[in-house]
C-alpha cells in the first residue's frame, strides 16, 4: 500500500479500481464512440492509446499524466458525467490541462448529484506504481491510497 | 483569486442564481491555475468552438438554455466553427441517413440556441473567423475567452492577442461575465519561449508538416522559431499569414500549443526578439530528415493501406481566399481542362466563399471538378462510417484526429490531378 497527496480540483470521495494510462488521454477520442452509441461500460475509444483502447472508464479511477486533444475535450467530459457515463475519479501526475479541468470544474457547478473527485500533481511516482486493477481511494483532502 | 467587489456580487448571487455558477466555474478554473484575478475581456467579438448539433451532446444544450431561461446571455456577439453538413459534400445514402436522423438531430435546433446567444449572423460560421471576410479579427493585445484551438494559436501568434487554450463552454462562461482567469498566455511571463526550434531546411518546409513536428516535440510549450523568416519572408501578407494558419493548426493539434513566435515575423518576436526566450529554454533543430522522419512515422490507419482514395479534403482550418486562387491555377496548370480524379472539398468559411465565388476563379475552379464548401471535414469524418473510407488531406490536424491520411499539398495536387495525365 502507498499514499499519495495531491491537490484537490474538484473534491469528493470514492473507492475504485484502477485504469492506468502513461500517455496523455486524448477525452474526445476516448469517449466519443461510446457516449454516442450508448457504450454501457464506456470502453475506451482510442486506438492511438494501446494502453486504454477497449478497456471500461465508467466507475473507474482513471490515473493519467494529462488529457490531450481537441479543446471539444472539456464539454466532453462534461457530457460524459451528466449522462453518469464517468470515471469515478480522474488522477492526475502531472499539472492538470485546461482541458481537464473545464471539464471536471463544468460537471462539478453544473451537474446535480454526481460526484467525480478531480486530483493533480499526484507525481511521477504514482503513475510509476499504480498498475490496472489496484484498489484506489480517494480522501476529500486529496490523499491518494493504491492497494 | 482576489475578486472586485462587483465579481464577489456575481459569485454571492446577486444577479441571481445561475450567473453566480458561471462565476463559480470561472473561478474555479482561474483557481486550478492558481490565477491570482480575473480580467476584463476585450474584444469585440467572441468565438465559439461548439457549432454541433450532435444529439449525444444533449446536456451541452440544456446547459445553454438554463442560461437563455435564466436571461444571462452574452452581450458580446460571436462567430462559431463551421456547421457539420453541407448538401454540397458527397455522402452515400446510409451517410445521410446516419447525419441526419441520427447525429446531428440537434443541429437546427442548436443553431436557433446559437442566435438566440448572440451570434453574428447567419454566415458566422467558421474556425478561421479571424479572416478579413468574417470580420471577427482581434487586435494586439485584446484579451479573448475563445476556445477553438486553431483560432487560439492564430490569435495569440499572429494577432498578438491574448488567449488561454480554453475549453467549450468555458468560451461563452467569460463572455458572459466578461472577465476571464488571470493566467497562462494571457501573462507576459507566459508569453515567453521555452523552446528555440531551428530551422535548418534545404527547401521551404511545408507549413503542415513543420507545426506537426514542433508540436509533437514541445506539446503545450511556446517555440521560439528562427530561419523561416528566410523562406516565408519578414512580412505578414496573406502569404505568409495562410502559412501560418496551416503551421499553427498543426502546432495546436499534433501537440497543444497555444502560441509560438516566429523570429522577424510575428508580432511580439518583431518588438521583443530574443528577450521572449526563457532562460534554460530547450533547442530543437529541423532539417530535411527531420520532416521526412516525422511525416514517415504517421501511422495508416486505413484497413486497406493501398485503397484507392474515395474523398479528399482540403481546407481544416479553412482556406483562405488567396488559398483558393492559387490552388486553382495550380489545378488549371496540371489538369488542362480535365477534372479531378478523386471527389475533392476545398472547404473555407462562407463569406471567403462569397468573395471567391465573385471573382473570376470561381466558374474556372468549377471547370475543374472540385467542390466548394463550408463545412468542417473534421465533423464530416467523424463517424464510423468514414472509419472505414479512404480519404485523402493535406491538413494534419484531420489526420489527426480522424483516418484521414496526410499528404502535401504538392503531393494532393498530384493525387487529385492523377499527375496530369488520364
Amino acid at each position: 500500500m502507498k499514499q499519495f497527496k495531491g491537490r484537490v480540483i474538484t473534491p469528493g470521495e470514492v473507492t475504485a479500481e484502477a485504469v492506468v494510462t502513461t500517455e496523455g488521454f486524448n477525452t474526445l477520442a476516448s469517449f466519443q464512440m461510446a457516449l454516442q452509441f450508448g457504450d454501457k461500460e464506456v470502453k475506451c475509444g482510442d486506438q492511438n492509446n494501446k494502453q486504454l483502447h477497449g478497456k471500461p472508464l465508467i466507475n473507474k479511477a482513471l490515473c493519467l499524466p494529462q488529457t490531450i486533444g481537441s479543446t471539444t475535450g472539456g464539454l466532453v467530459l462534461y457530457c460524459a458525467c451528466a449522462m453518469e457515463k464517468n470515471p469515478a475519479c480522474m488522477l492526475f501526475a502531472s499539472h492538470i490541462d485546461s482541458l481537464a479541468a473545464a471539464g471536471a470544474i463544468l460537471a462539478d457547478v453544473w451537474v446535480e448529484n454526481v460526484s467525480m473527485p478531480v486530483i493533480d500533481c499526484l507525481g511521477d511516482e504514482f503513475l510509476n506504481y499504480v498498475k490496472d486493477g489496484m484498489k484506489i481511494t480517494v480522501s476529500k483532502d486529496g490523499t491518494v491510497t493504491v492497494e | 483569486m482576489i475578486l472586485t467587489k462587483e465579481q464577489q456580487a456575481i459569485l454571492d448571487g446577486e444577479k441571481g442564481e445561475t450567473l453566480a455558477k458561471v462565476m463559480k466555474t470561472l473561478v474555479m478554473y482561474g483557481d486550478a491555475f492558481e490565477a491570482e484575478k480575473l480580467v476584463p475581456i476585450t474584444s469585440k467579438y467572441n468565438h465559439l468552438v461548439t457549432s454541433f448539433g450532435l444529439k449525444v451532446m444533449s446536456p451541452v444544450y440544456d446547459l445553454m438554455q438554463k442560461l437563455l431561461d435564466a436571461g444571462v446571455a452574452s452581450g458580446q456577439q460571436f462567430s462559431v466553427d463551421p456547421r457539420p453538413l453541407d448538401k454540397n459534400v458527397p455522402a452515400n445514402f446510409l451517410q445521410n441517413l446516419v447525419f441526419n436522423k441520427f447525429m446531428y438531430t440537434k443541429q437546427d435546433f442548436y443553431e436557433k440556441q446559437l442566435k438566440e446567444l448572440g451570434l453574428m449572423n447567419d454566415d458566422a460560421f467558421s474556425c478561421t473567423c479571424y479572416m478579413d471576410e468574417m470580420g471577427n479579427k482581434p487586435k494586439m493585445g485584446e484579451v479573448l475567452s475563445w476556445a477553438e484551438s486553431s483560432a487560439v494559436v492564430y490569435a495569440n501568434s499572429v494577432l498578438g492577442a491574448r488567449c488561454n487554450r480554453n475549453s467549450g463552454i468555458i468560451d461563452i462562461m467569460g463572455s458572459i461575465v466578461g472577465y476571464v482567469p488571470y493566467f497562462g498566455l494571457l501573462t507576459d511571463e507566459g508569453r515567453k519561449a521555452t523552446w528555440i526550434v531551428k530551422i535548418n531546411t534545404t527547401k521551404k518546409p511545408e507549413a503542415q508538416l513543420l507545426g506537426s513536428a514542433i508540436g509533437m516535440k514541445v506539446m503545450e510549450d511556446v517555440p521560439y522559431v528562427s530561419g523561416l523568416d528566410k523562406w516565408i519572408g519578414t512580412e505578414l501578407n496573406d502569404a505568409a499569414c495562410a502559412y501560418l494558419k496551416d503551421f499553427g493548426a498543426a502546432t495546436a493539434s499534433n501537440g497543444a500549443v497555444g502560441l509560438y513566435h516566429i523570429e522577424n515575423l510575428t508580432p511580439e518576436a518583431v518588438s521583443l526578439g530574443a528577450k521572449l526566450i526563457a532562460e534554460g529554454a530547450k533547442e530543437y533543430v529541423i532539417d530535411d530528415a527531420e520532416l521526412e522522419r516525422v511525416k514517415n512515422n504517421y501511422p495508416v490507419i486505413w484497413k486497406n493501406p493501398d485503397a484507392a482514395p474515395k474523398l479528399c479534403f482540403v481546407g481544416c482550418p479553412h482556406l483562405s481566399l488567396e488559398q483558393l486562387k492559387d490552388w486553382t491555377v495550380k489545378l488549371e496548370e496540371k489538369l488542362q481542362g480535365k477534372k479531378v480524379v478523386i471527389p475533392t472539398v476545398f472547404t473555407a468559411a462562407p463569406k471567403v466563399l462569397k468573395a471567391f465565388n465573385e471573382t473570376e476563379y470561381a466558374k474556372r475552379l468549377e471547370k475543374t471538378g472540385v467542390i466548394t464548401s463550408y463545412i468542417c471535414p473534421l465533423m464530416y469524418m467523424n463517424n464510423p462510417l468514414c472509419k472505414t473510407m479512404p480519404v485523402i488531406t493535406s491538413s494534419n490536424k484531420l489526420r489527426t484526429y480522424t483516418s484521414a491520411r496526410y499528404y502535401t499539398d504538392a503531393e494532393i495536387l498530384e493525387a487529385i490531378t492523377n499527375g496530369g495525365k488520364r
